[in-house]
């Protein structure tokens, strides 16, 4: 049986969730309604390292109100063993537990829940709370800590460490006549999601939870609320139907998760804990980096040294890692290739895969040096990379399954308008200010995920699809609705989604951009497996017209199965499962990487990001006025919500070029900016003119459905094409991002 | 710094926790009797279940908690609740006209102008705030007047185009009318 | 958010009255203070609502001049009719700040009585003069690339947000308050002080006073005004430093101006001298230029905030040029421009 035509999977679709969203009645994870709800809030560390000496709580016990406040000295029971704690896409380390003992590790450490009657008197009480500290030395500096950089001696699952060197970089770049080698920092960023983190545990009582939790992996929160509380996994429900954003930083179960089910467990009640905005500060972040790029080339601009050297910051007690210096290996050619990541430990919490982790920092410093490069060699930024195409993967020597970047750069190019660019630094200018184009390559894995869904064909002719995947703003819930509809033949509303709950058939956590692809083909082959069973009742049938038929021979569409060469020859769903004697037909459908070939292919997508700026140099002001984001992505299943995907990755790209920091003070080890009028995300007039381009790619081994994944790959890219539009424009190269005002008038 | 001694002054213990007070919500008279340290968005959220008003701060510095009152767009984290007694107060729930979406909900879902939906009630009442404003006119103007509303899925552009498209039709049917 | 008392007045003096007592907070617009009481920096013991005293009319005074009620909205004031025709550079400033949602919300009298946005300020863990007198600046030393270049002490380094409050000092405008002994009126530039030995006092309003308007004197700018604001990203954001201009231009030279810094002390600043010594000047760049560095002259920068001395003498120079053109800055123009 072959796939059905498609007519929904590739045409521009409204969210199938829009309605509930645009109407207010999508339910995120603080807004469930139960019996007796308590409230939970917490108290965080002043302190950066140390110990609690004492903690006061008389004050607070005596607003009205207050249930119980829980400390170290009385936290409920948990899991002894550091593997009990740790989540799915934990880094090695010693996971945090919160309250586990008066030890403090980074600033704002939870250190106490109170937990009242009402919100107020719960926030009320919290501000009552007095520890005593005796304060140990800290460092939250990553720069007095490089030279303490080590290479982490346990390998983070998933993450590939640097591939070992080819060639000699460092003869290459001492031989060669064009060289540059540079120094590059983006500092700290928050991942900032819109809905702050909450958890609304649902004591359903006999032993039974049902936890709202803002996470991007019902499972993984849910494992790790049984195993940490020692649970039994059927008493244990996580449900995250709608998630205010996440981008990385719901991967892990965040603190309020802990608390609020803690509570719930010693309580007996129903308890709802959210975290402040202020709070979201010291739940994970992308990490603070040094890093040092060093291209060569010859006077052509054929590039014959890369090295990329990076140190990055983890916590005190966990090795997070990244993919970080990689990509400067396999997206140029060179034969010559140098790549190091080491990690320094902070008094911090342990940073946090934020949005395209590791290629948003490293693609940026390497698109920025190679911009620097071009000049050197005195080539067009677009034609030095043009130049250096690489037709494979020279880390691992592997064949890319697709790589249509030559379409993204000549599409990006023609819609950007980049051959009217002049090439001189200074040379563009209206009224006051001076206009730039940059231009930066990017980069991202196309992951294919084990993964799993059921499909429930009715003999109505409904469809339901199911998989424990998340949609956090993805468009998740959609397109695995228009594949349902497509396998079938089906319009839309007869078929029914259903994820965010853990009890849904199994799934990874919603990241690495690789949820379509793989949920995407876990329900598309959930979706064959009833068309089969559905053909095998149908063949069954007396007299039945598809007796003779092969299963290749025929299809399924709008509430029959026929014969592909002759259609007239066909039964109805409902007659076959009435022959049958069935109310619906459900099937299970499983997807995972194959080893085979991985073994000779690799998968990423691509992309290439035109930005032109415009810089008021006296002022420092800079204006992002265009940016044209072409993306090689293999199949796109909804061009609507996946050209979202892309806009909102360049505007987190901007927010990295121009505005993202978390500002700490090292005295105090405190981040000072913790809220979202001093940690500037872009905000509405930040963003002009974004026109997105998915390049014609097609992809038949990358996974069953030819689909990549674009959840991350527009964040990559873009602050360097931002960083190179504003050399381009002023003649200024500030390596330190974000590019504010204090940087442009002193460069 | 925090000091114990200090937080002991001015908490009244003889506050009093209930003062009655009369809301017009979404067209409909509500009596509620609340203590004065509630906020607009907390008693729309955990008391009266209307959580389509989201709380994305709890400091004015998002506009998730974009609500109507009186007519007017207002971040209702930083209004306590006692102050605005007697208000009439649309939510993101009372935008619509029966059962058809107000226009902005549809051209929100018809420009996808919104991916996780969490700042889209506030996007929405703060663009019927705009629109009845009539100040905005270019794309520039709906971008000034639209700052106050972060969305972090970076959805600006598509809802720039979801403001402009209402607001186009909104002329033209003026237009229509003369 | 603590516990506190509320009560709801009708009257002027029945707020002045439930005003009395230690620790009592006037309560307006709200846009301020509950965010403030959110963070635990501000405890009141018991709230004054002063939403129903009726304080919120505009009205014109007999010499052209304003009157403008201590619960008008920002937003109301900015669109009102009278003040953009004949206070465009108020209605100008107030745009520039905050957002509509806030505007719709903030009062006039609760903007001038906006603190500030020092992050240490707004940290109840960490040592501020200015919240918890004698208990030292985490500024200095600290993270403080937003502060003060100006005016600034030893034990306050922190600036004054208001974007409404830099066009009222450049309007000259004055401040009408009334307390348990009476009515008076502060001229602006003596309404916000500089932080010296009492940071925590950001202005000199006596204790139980109560804001009830602002008085404008007829303005005779013209089309020669503009506010520029500078800031780190292009809405929705405090100021780095933002410049109000007024100019009176006759017969090819400068008979008048008044500008006025914000984001740059812990009050919007004037410098007379430097204003006195461009009068009588002709409305150009190296005038311009000489009266910037004027103003500067006297900046200290704490490490971070260096910058903003230079970025003040440019801005500074900015706001001169579009003020003497004729061109105000519209606040949804995100091009700063330059007539040349």
């Amino acid at each position: 049986m072959s796939v059905t035509e498609a007519s929904h999977i590739g045409r521009p679709t409204n969210r199938v969730d829009g309605p509930l969203k645009v109407t207010g009645q999508a339910r995120y994870a603080a807004e469930y309604p139960a019996p007796d709800l308590l409230y939970g809030y917490l108290v965080g560390s002043t302190i950066a390292a140390g110990r609690i000496t004492a903690i006061h709580l008389d004050l607070a016990r005596s607003v009205p109100g207050v249930v119980e406040i829980f400390t170290h000295e009385n936290r409920g029971k948990a899991a002894w063993l550091d593997r009990s704690w740790r989540d799915e896409v934990a880094p090695p380390g010693h996971p945090f537990r919160p309250l586990h003992s008066e030890r403090i590790l980074f600033d704002g450490q939870p250190i106490a829940l109170v937990v009242a009657e009402t919100y107020e008197a719960a926030r009320d009480a919290a501000s009552l709370i007095h520890a005593e500290y005796e304060t140990a030395e800290h460092c939250t500096e990553l720069e007095r800590k490089r030279s303490e950089a080590y290479v982490p001696p346990e390998k983070r699952s998933g993450i590939p460490p640097p591939p070992d060197p080819r060639g000699d970089a460092e003869q290459a770049f001492e031989e060669a006549p064009v060289k540059i080698s540079r120094d590059y920092r983006v500092n700290a960023e928050h991942h900032n999601p819109m809905e702050m983190f909450g958890t609304t545990c649902v004591f359903e009582g006999e032993g039974r939870l049902t936890i709202y939790d803002k996470t991007q992996g019902s499972q993984n929160a849910q494992g790790y609320v049984t195993s940490v509380f020692g649970l039994k996994s059927k008493n244990v429900r996580v449900v995250n139907h709608y998630v205010g954003g996440a981008f990385g930083s719901g991967l892990r179960p965040q603190h309020q998760l802990f608390f609020a089910v803690m509570a719930a467990i010693e309580l007996e009640r129903s308890v709802r804990v959210s975290l402040t905005r202020a709070q979201m500060f010291h739940i994970g972040y992308r990490p603070d980096n040094f890093q040092t790029v060093s291209l060569a080339a010859d006077r052509e601009g054929r590039l014959q040294s890369i090295m990329h050297d990076v140190v990055a910051a983890t916590s005190r007690y966990e090795d997070h890692q990244e993919v970080v210096v990689n990509w400067s290996g396999m997206m140029y050619h060179c034969d010559n290739v140098k790549l190091s990541y080491r990690l320094a430990k902070l008094d911090t919490a342990t940073p946090c895969d934020m949005r395209a982790p590791g290629a948003a920092i490293g693609v940026t410093a390497l698109e920025c040096a190679l911009d620097e490069l071009s000049y050197e060699v005195g080539i067009d930024p677009l034609e030095i990379r043009r130049l250096n195409f690489a037709s494979k993967d020279e880390n691992t020597d592997k064949q890319f399954t697709s790589k249509a970047l030559h379409a993204c750069y000549s599409e990006g190019a023609a819609a950007f308008g980049w051959n009217e660019r002049k090439p001189e630094p200074r040379s563009m200018r209206e009224r006051q200010e001076l206009i730039g184009w940059g231009v930066s390559t990017g980069m991202w894995d196309a992951f294919l995920q084990k993964a799993e869904a059921r499909a429930k064909l009715s003999a109505d002719g409904r469809l339901e699809v199911s998989t424990a995947a998340s949609d956090i703003g993805t468009g998740t819930w959609t397109i695995l609705t228009q594949i349902g509809a497509d396998a079938f033949g089906i319009p839309l509303e007869d078929v029914t989604a259903r994820i965010g709950d853990s009890t849904l058939p199994t799934s990874p956590v919603e990241g690495g951009s690789w949820t379509a692809a793989s949920n995407g083909s876990a329900v598309q082959a959930a979706c064959e497996a009833v068309k089969q069973t559905l053909f095998k009742h149908a063949r069954k049938m007396a007299n039945s017209p598809l007796a003779a038929a092969e299963l290749e021979d025929v299809d399924v569409s709008k509430g029959r199965i026929f014969r592909r060469d002759d259609p007239g020859r066909s039964l109805t769903i409902v007659e076959v499962m009435h022959a049958a004697d069935l109310q619906a037909i459900e099937e299970t459908g499983k997807v995972g990487p194959s080893l085979l070939q991985m073994t000779k292919y690799v998968s990423y997508t691509h992309s290439a990001v035109f930005a032109e700026v415009r810089v008021d140099e006296d002022l420092g002001v800079v204006r992002v006025t265009r940016v044209v984001c072409a993306v090689a992505a293999g199949r796109i299943l909804n061009p609507k919500t996946a050209r979202s995907q892309i806009l909102g990755g360049v505007v987190m790209g901007i927010g990295m070029a121009l505005h993202e920091e978390g500002i700490t003070d090292h005295r105090l080890g405190k981040i000072m900016n913790h809220n979202l009028a001093e940690y500037h995300i872009p905000a509405h007039a930040d963003i002009e003119d974004i026109d997105v381009i998915f390049v014609d790619e097609h992809d038949d081994k990358v996974s069953p459905l030819g689909v990549k994944g674009i959840g991350e790959i527009g964040i990559v890219g873009t602050a360097a094409a931002v960083a190179n539009a504003i050399f381009h424009a002023t003649g200024k190269r500030v390596r330190d991002f974000p590019i504010t005002i204090d940087k442009l008038i002193a460069a | 710094m925090l000091n114990v001694e200090q937080l002991r002054g001015p908490v009244d213990q003889s506050s009093k926790a209930g003062i009655p007070v009369s809301f017009v919500i979404n067209g409909s008279r509500q009596e509620l009797v609340i203590p004065p340290w509630i906020t607009l968005l907390d008693l729309l959220r955990e008391h009266l279940q209307l959580t389509g008003t989201k709380k994305g701060c709890d400091h004015g510095q998002c506009g998730a908690c974009t609500v109507l009152i009186d007519g007017m767009r207002i971040n209702s984290c930083l209004v306590l609740a006692v102050s605005r007694d007697g208000a009439e107060v649309t939510t993101i729930e009372g935008v619509a006209a029966g059962r058809d979406m107000h226009p902005l909900q549809s051209a929100f879902v018809e420009h996808d102008a919104f991916q996780c939906g969490y700042c889209t009630p506030g996007q929405i009442c703060s663009a019927i705030g705009l629109l009845a404003e009539g100040r905005a006119h270019t794309r520039a103007e709906i971008r000034e007047h639209m700052s106050g509303n972060l969305c972090r899925c970076g959805a600006y552009t598509n809802i720039a185009d979801a403001i402009e498209h209402v607001m186009r039709q909104g002329a033209a049917a003026r237009e229509a009318a003369e | 958010m603590n516990r506190f008392d509320y009560v709801r007045p009708d009257t002027i003096s029945d707020a002045i009255k439930a005003l009395a007592v230690p620790d009592a907070r006037a309560l307006a617009g709200g846009t301020n203070l509950v965010d403030l009481m959110k963070y635990e920096v501000a405890r009141p013991s018991r709230i004054v609502d002063i939403n129903r005293l009726p304080l919120k009319a505009i009205e014109t005074t007999a010499e052209g001049g304003l009157k403008i009620g201590a619960l008008v909205t920002n937003s109301d004031l900015a669109w009102n009719a009278t003040v953009h025709e004949h206070f465009p550079l108020l209605a100008s400033a107030i745009l520039a700040g905050a957002s509509p949602q806030l505007r719709n919300a903030a009062t006039t009298g609760g903007n001038l009585l906006q603190r500030t946005r020092c992050y240490y300020f707004y940290d109840p863990s960490t040592a501020c003069n200015k919240r918890v007198p004698g208990s030292g600046c985490s500024a200095i030393g600290g993270v403080n690339r937003i502060h003060a270049i100006l005016g600034a002490s030893d034990e306050c380094i922190a600036v004054h947000p208001s974007d409404m409050c830099v066009a009222l000092a450049a309007l000259d405008a004055s401040v009408d308050v009334e307390g348990p002994d009476g009515k008076r009126n502060i001229p602006f530039t003596a309404f916000h002080r500089l932080p010296g030995t009492e940071p925590h006092l950001d202005n000199t309003m006596a204790a139980g006073e109560l804001i009830t308007g602002i008085h404008l004197s007829r303005c005779d700018f013209g089309i020669n005004h503009t506010y520029v604001k500078i800031r780190d990203r292009l809405s929705y954001a405090f100021a780095l430093v933002s410049v109000a201009v007024g100019l009176k231009l006759k017969a090819g030279v400068i008979e008048k101006v008044h500008v006025a810094l914000g984001g740059v002390a812990h009050k919007p600043w004037r410098d007379l001298d430097a204003e006195a010594a461009l009068k009588g000047q002709r409305p150009e760049r190296a005038a311009f230029a000489e009266f910037a560095g004027q103003v500067v002259a006297q900046a200290r920068g704490q490490g971070q905030n260096d910058f903003k001395i230079e970025l003040a003498r440019r801005t500074i120079i900015r706001a001169l040029e579009q003020a003497a053109a004729g061109t105000p800055q519209h606040q949804s123009n995100k091009s700063l421009q330059q007539e040349k």
